[in-house]
């Protein structure tokens, strides 16, 4: 889908006329998935009608917390990221990648070819954008495209939505990658009294907009909706300094701060499953009893995981120190090597769903704090997955 | 409990011959066989079901390849017996988490067993048994366990067919954590502060119980190099106490080394009764 990087159009639309966004979304065909409540969270599910999004609602956050409140106002998206991300859309949890099925005249190999749905994701956060973009560069852009991911990516239409609030788990304006969307959407709303500025970014963008019930937008919304934004900028008070990071990290491998994160960390893999950007995966055969009908599964994985660092005789990484300390270099510092990019895109999710209210920010600034002995040459392949 | 010993049977042409032994247990393991309903008809086609009492009163003696071996010991009987299970078999798989680590019976190895005699029995004299439930492994070598109370089919339909075709049994041994995120059930820990022993014990059944809002209660036992000091030390540092903590880690899988001595701490850390327990 183009998604350009400038926006193209912008009008106003009042409260009352979500309801008619969706349902062009749907009249579409797009199948809208958009945040709602359930098991104490706002979620990513499939939502039909703007009734099921958590109007009236906000999340709690700080480390290894998350609460629902009640708001004193009835806003649509007063609230940030939650547990789930649209990793789970875009690169499933689990998929069938090929079967095969033993004949008579050998076996008959496949490549399973189902037409995902076409996505509308409504509701996604500029970190959230930028994580999505990170995995284009993982799953699209180097030498093998994965076939799963780039369906559902190029159909996807994407309503973003500006942040209007923080929670105290967010660091977006440290890694720059919010919490303004600038790009990479078809659709763009900042919500305001009575209404949201809505901005097109794309062909597609402009498509569905000229059909929606909007009015002009005044200087007097675009206005409040610059405020509104900029309370969200003013609510950020975490930061991760990323300036020279990946060298700090890479020549601290042996700082004893890695022990001291290892005593608490559990190694549960809750970090890298709620990470928009994570994208390991493992791969099994799964046969029926005959031997005579085999399945490739791919699943989710992590490097927490110490079945996922085995190798041909045994475990290479082998102990939560080991795990932690690939997990954070390669987030934060050889990501940088093999894609360009850091893997970080300051969501906090990852401070939020930890069981034990480990904060990667600390952990950073804790090496930084009493760094290593910077002319010792930085390992540039240690931690890649 | 020793590790189990990974290996793989050399294929052989004729069909395996399996059996099925019960020791102290519920029989809901063994059940599992007999649940694969859609499967039961392949499994019976694949190997020779030489004894398994619960499911026929026909059975062939041994030797047999395969013994699937449910429940504890708790008796001297059965402590005679398992050597003779063993003796009888060249494969031997333990199923479930009694015969894995001693299941919930293993309660009573912190308590003292005379008295359970004498209140329970009235004649107590006609009862023999050990002082202490213990795991198959305690007692004879291991060729897999396979966890869980009960044990989940799919996981021993794997078994079944890793013995089939002559290759080692793939049972993840990560978190419970890594299948809730998969399937997209919230943590119960962190967003509704119900302590869970999902980050430390080993997955296996699917992640049932955070699914319907319940805090994993460790039925599969520790997973590979569990944080448990870690776990329990947040969940009283965020007002759960001693006396939720215990019977959540002294439960199905109590006598589970990590399990056992994650609880004896706290049990020493509480000042509650700390006099049982196999050191």
């Amino acid at each position: 889908m183009d998604c350009g990087t400038e926006v193209r159009r912008t009008e106003f639309l009042p409260t009352d006329q979500l309801s008619t966004l969706i349902a062009t979304l749907r009249a579409d065909g797009f199948r809208t998935i958009g945040p709602t409540i359930d098991q104490g969270a706002i979620i990513y599910d499939e939502i039909e009608s703007a009734d099921e999004l958590p109007r009236g609602w906000t999340d709690r956050q700080e480390a290894g917390k998350y609460r629902l409140e009640k708001r004193d106002d009835d806003a649509y998206f007063g609230y940030v990221v939650g547990p789930h991300s649209w990793k789970r859309f875009l690169f499933p949890p689990s998929a069938v990648v090929a079967t095969a099925d033993r004949g008579d005249a050998g076996w008959d190999l496949r490549t399973p070819d189902h037409e995902p749905p076409r996505y509308a994701f409504l509701g996604v956060r500029a970190c959230e954008i930028a994580a999505m973009k990170v995995q284009d560069r993982v799953f699209l852009e180097g030498p093998y495209v994965d076939p799963i991911y780039k369906k559902r990516r190029d159909a996807a239409f994407i309503v973003a939505v500006n942040c209007t609030q923080a929670a105290s788990t967010c660091f977006c304006t440290s890694m720059q990658t919010g919490p303004r969307c600038k790009g990479g959407f078809d659709l763009a709303l900042t919500e305001i009294d009575g209404g949201f500025i809505i901005e097109s970014g794309s062909a597609a963008g402009d498509d569905v907009l000229q059909r929606l019930p909007t009015a002009p937008a005044d200087e007097t919304a675009f206005a409040r909706a610059e405020s509104a934004r900029q309370q969200a900028v003013d609510q950020i008070t975490k930061t991760m300094d990323a300036e020279g990071l990946r060298d700090l990290l890479l020549q601290n491998l042996d700082h004893p701060r890695w022990d001291e994160v290892a005593t608490r960390c559990l190694s549960c893999t809750n970090c890298t499953m709620v990470c928009p950007t994570c994208f390991c995966s493992s791969v099994s055969e799964v046969s029926d009893l005959t031997g005579d009908h085999v399945e490739r599964h791919r699943q989710w994985d992590s490097c927490f995981n110490i079945d996922f660092s085995y190798m041909n005789g045994g475990v290479v990484r082998n102990g939560i120190r080991s795990r932690y300390r690939q997990w954070l270099t390669h987030k934060l510092a050889s990501w940088h090597d093999q894609f360009d990019t850091s893997g970080c895109v300051g969501c906090g999710r990852c401070i939020t769903w930890c069981p034990v209210e480990i904060d990667l920010t600390e952990e950073v600034a804790a090496i930084r704090r009493s760094p290593g002995d910077p002319s010792r040459p930085a390992a540039d392949t240690e931690s890649k997955p | 409990m020793n590790p189990p010993i990974q290996q793989t049977l050399p294929p052989i042409a004729r069909k395996q011959r399996l059996a099925v032994f019960k020791f102290a247990s519920c029989d809901g393991c063994q059940l599992s066989l007999l649940d694969c309903e859609d499967e039961l008809l392949a499994v019976a086609e694949a190997v020779e079901i030489a004894y398994f009492l619960e499911a026929s009163s026909h059975f062939e003696p041994g030797p047999y390849d395969v013994a699937l071996v449910e429940g504890s010991i708790t008796t001297p009987h059965d402590a005679e017996r398992i050597q003779e299970v063993r003796r009888q078999s060249r494969f031997l798989v333990t199923i479930g988490a009694c015969a894995t680590s001693g299941g919930i019976q293993s309660l009573k190895n912190w308590a003292d067993h005379q008295e359970f005699l004498r209140c329970v029995y009235a004649r107590p004299e006609y009862i023999s048994t050990l002082n202490d439930s213990t795991a198959i492994a305690d007692h004879v070598t291991v060729d897999f366990e396979l966890r869980g109370c009960p044990i989940n089919r799919h996981q021993l339909l794997e078994v079944l067919k890793s013995l089939i075709s002559g290759r080692r049994p793939r049972t993840p041994t990560h978190s419970v954590c890594l299948d809730c995120k998969r399937r997209g059930t919230v943590c119960v820990e962190v967003a509704q502060g119900i302590p869970c022993l999902g980050p430390i014990t080993q997955t296996g059944c699917g992640a049932i119980c955070p699914s319907y809002d319940r805090g994993c209660y460790g039925c599969y036992g520790p997973a590979a190099q569990p944080n448990c000091d870690s776990l329990t030390s947040q969940y009283l540092n965020t007002g759960s106490t001693h006396e939720t903590l215990i019977p959540l880690l002294h439960n199905f899988n109590a006598d589970s080394p990590p399990f056992r001595d994650a609880g004896n701490r706290l049990r020493q850390s509480a000042v509650l009764d700390s006099s049982g327990g196999r050191p």
